[in-house]
């Protein structure tokens, strides 16, 4: 059964730039047109289920305004930055 | 859903201790942006932050100090090798790193570059390889491609005229005083965990004082190619790869021995 | 304690290495290369550090680098290489942290030759880069007051976060003199709350000499005017000679003041009441002295190895309130006692107007020889 994961997209920094929407395997995420950062951009976000955590999103984001967690079934991550 | 999940136990990945809060000046979708985050989280990862000293180029890149909270100075265009090379001279236990496009490092830093490299200073260099100047609007650079349209060449480079474009990394390798220089990309996630595992030993490299270290960084520029973001990761991997073959160049073999 | 005979361009290198010079970078070029092959056995001796570097670019942005840590740094050169390094000059004075330069003069413009010329005093004194800014300029006239001058260089360039620079000419670089040496100084790395050295324990320094900000710009430009400013009101010298009753006085900086203070003593032997002017600082420059020196005087004899330039300096001092003569010699050529003592008679023969153009009267009387 997957992990089940979830992101958060910093307004601050997010610029809309698509890259996570493009790698994201599980193609969960898109940008959010109902929505404009403090900069004029639309954010990315999570549009529907199926986020595993992998932060192949956070991998590829060029501002690092992506932060993902991972539903642990074991021995809990460590909260070092970093990807797993 | 989210409630449950987002914990501090269920933290994968957060934006790197090394990063500041200041939101950055490059183009949606740039890659100077992955590669100031892996350096950062590499020096976090080596616990160096404390000991790094960062030199700063002229390019886009030319604000890479508002973004990585370390010790910062600003070089001259072209002469960050000889800016860390006076401050590893004085200091030579703290982590001296350049990060410079591809004008800085290959056109008026050309012979900084070489000879840091050829006196093997135990310096490390970041090289943002995207074809083009970027902060000047989209100028030739000595790595753009035959054929390829800039502000400079809008017929598109003439090899005639106006030459091919420069090796770096299978040109610095052939120096005895580099210990390790190595080419990889940012287009894919994949590139992207073997460029921070090369960053990480590039900086390795430099820790343990085995040469020169320089890391080349394929990347992107989609407002200077005229592509969308998705499309220049696209572009990179079409164009940019067969000409500039992703590899290891130089590893001395005290550095192969590091890895383990 | 003992003198000793020193190379020019040795006694310099190693007065530094004793005023606790941390690291110099450089690069070949004549009448100077002494400094840099000196400094390339003796740095590595005591553990210090030293560069070759591939230019002097590249030498100057070394420099810039270990500037940025507080360390005390050194480059010398000589007029092309001046030329070359005057972008990184230009940085380091914009960055706001110190350095010492030794700028051995020689005949130019151009390639020129490798022989003593005090041609740059133009470029050195009024910017020696781009951008308002002034470096500290003292011309030593002898090895031994070069010697003397280094540790001050030092202690000006740290106190004022800018540029000391020790301007002489090939002449200075490569005679042998009697020269005492001063007792070795330990290497004391002052610790600024500006320079990087890695952020442990503390916030991070950032050293940028980039203010995109238009009015930033301005202010710092107004700090490192009031830095000037400072220097200006403090860091006059100059040396003075058979004044007390003098009638004429020659000015002259450097080997042009050396050469002077044998003519005007020769002149005195023949009874004329003429006396010497040396400025030590000739950027600041000592205006006032000179103001002074005007009541007193009947006419200046400004001497240089250039066209006039500090003889520029001298009439924004003078104002017309007396005459000036000037003489000159040009491209590598230095000139002999008995020249100046020629222009000491020829001065009280035909003393000129306040009003005269000393360059232009000069320039025709060359052009007749």
């Amino acid at each position: 059964m997957p992990a089940k994961g979830w992101i958060e997209v910093n307004d601050m920094f997010c610029k809309g730039c698509e890259l996570c929407v493009s790698a994201c395997p599980p193609v969960v995420l898109e940008l959010d047109n109902e929505k404009l950062t403090p900069k004029g951009y639309h954010p990315a976000h999570i549009f529907k289920d199926g986020c595993t955590g992998c932060a192949i999103c956070a991998l590829v984001c060029p501002d690092a305004a992506i932060t993902v967690y991972r539903e642990v079934t074991k021995a809990p991550a460590s909260a070092a930055a970093g990807v797993h | 859903m989210a409630a449950t999940i987002v914990s501090l136990e269920n933290l994968v990945y957060s934006r790197p201790q090394g990063f500041t809060d200041t939101p950055s000046h490059y183009c949606p979708g740039c890659t100077h942006g992955t590669a100031h985050r892996l350096v950062a989280e590499v020096l976090e990862e080596m616990n160096i932050l404390n000991k790094a000293i960062g030199v700063a180029p002229v390019g886009c890149a030319v604000f890479a100090y508002n973004y990585i909270d370390i010790d910062f100075v600003e070089a001259a265009h072209g002469r960050a090798p000889a800016m860390a090379t006076g401050i590893k001279r004085v200091l030579p236990d703290r982590v001296v790193f350049t990060y410079q496009g591809d004008g800085d490092l290959a056109s008026i830093g050309m012979a900084e570059t070489v000879h840091a490299a050829a006196r093997g200073e135990n310096i490390t260099i970041i090289f943002i390889n995207n074809a083009i100047y970027g902060m000047t609007g989209g100028q030739m650079a000595p790595t753009t491609l035959p054929g390829m349209k800039t502000t400079s060449s809008p017929n598109g480079r003439d090899v005639e005229t106006q030459g091919y474009p420069i090796r770096v990394s299978e040109m610095l390798a052939t120096l005895d005083g580099a210990g390790y220089i190595v080419r990889r990309s940012l287009h894919d996630p994949k590139n992207i965990r073997l460029a921070k595992k090369a960053i990480r030993t590039a900086f390795e490299t430099q820790v343990h004082g085995l040469g020169f270290s320089m890391v080349e960084l394929l990347s992107t520029c989609s407002t200077g190619w005229g592509v969308t973001p998705v499309q220049s990761l696209a572009w990179l991997e079409e164009h940019m790869i067969p000409a500039f073959p992703l590899g290891d160049y130089k590893i001395a073999p005290s550095v192969a021995a590091l890895k383990n | 304690m003992a003198r000793e005979m020193w190379k020019g361009n040795e006694a310099i290198a190693e007065a530094a290495v004793r005023a606790g010079l941390e690291a110099y970078f450089g690069y070949p070029i004549t009448p100077q290369n002494e400094v840099l092959e000196y400094l390339s056995h003796r740095m590595p001796e005591l553990g210090r550090a030293f560069v070759q570097a591939e230019s002097e670019p590249a030498a100057i942005n070394m420099v810039y680098g270990a500037a940025c840590t507080g360390a005390r740094v050194m480059t010398s050169s000589s007029s092309p290489g001046i030329s070359l390094m005057q972008e990184g000059l230009s940085y380091i004075a914009g960055t706001e942290v110190p350095m010492v330069l030794v700028n051995v003069m020689r005949g130019g413009p151009g390639l020129g030759n490798i022989a003593p010329s005090q041609g740059d005093y133009n470029q050195i004194c009024k910017g020696g880069g781009h951008g308002d800014y002034h470096p500290i300029v003292l011309a030593p006239a002898s090895i031994q007051e070069a010697v003397d001058l280094l540790p001050v260089a030092f202690e000006l360039a740290h106190k004022y976060l800018n540029i000391c620079t020790i301007l002489i000419d090939g002449s200075i670089g490569q005679m042998m003199e009697p020269v005492h040496l001063p007792e070795m100084q330990p290497v004391v790395r002052k610790e600024y709350d500006w320079a990087v050295s890695g952020a442990e324990g503390r916030k991070r320094h950032l050293l940028s000499s980039i203010y995109l900000d238009v009015p930033t710009e301005e202010k710092v430009n107004l700090r490192i005017l009031g830095r000037w400013r400072e220097a200006q009101a403090n860091e006059i010298r100059y040396k003075e000679y058979f004044l007390e009753d003098a009638e004429q006085i020659v000015i002259g900086f450097g080997t042009a003041g050396r050469i002077a203070l044998s003519a005007v003593r020769a002149a005195r032997a023949l009874g004329i009441k003429v006396g010497l002017f040396r400025p030590i600082s000739v950027n600041p420059f000592p205006f006032k002295r000179v103001e002074e020196l005007c009541k007193q005087a009947q006419s200046f004899l400004v001497v240089e190895m250039n066209t006039g330039q500090m003889l520029k300096d001298v009439q924004a001092a003078v104002r017309n309130r007396i005459p000036i003569r000037f003489y000159g010699r040009l491209g590598g050529v230095m000139p002999f006692p008995d020249e100046f003592i020629h222009e000491i008679q020829e001065m009280i023969k035909k003393p000129g107007k306040p009003e005269d153009d000393p360059a232009d009267l000069w320039y025709l009387r060359m052009m007749a020889r």
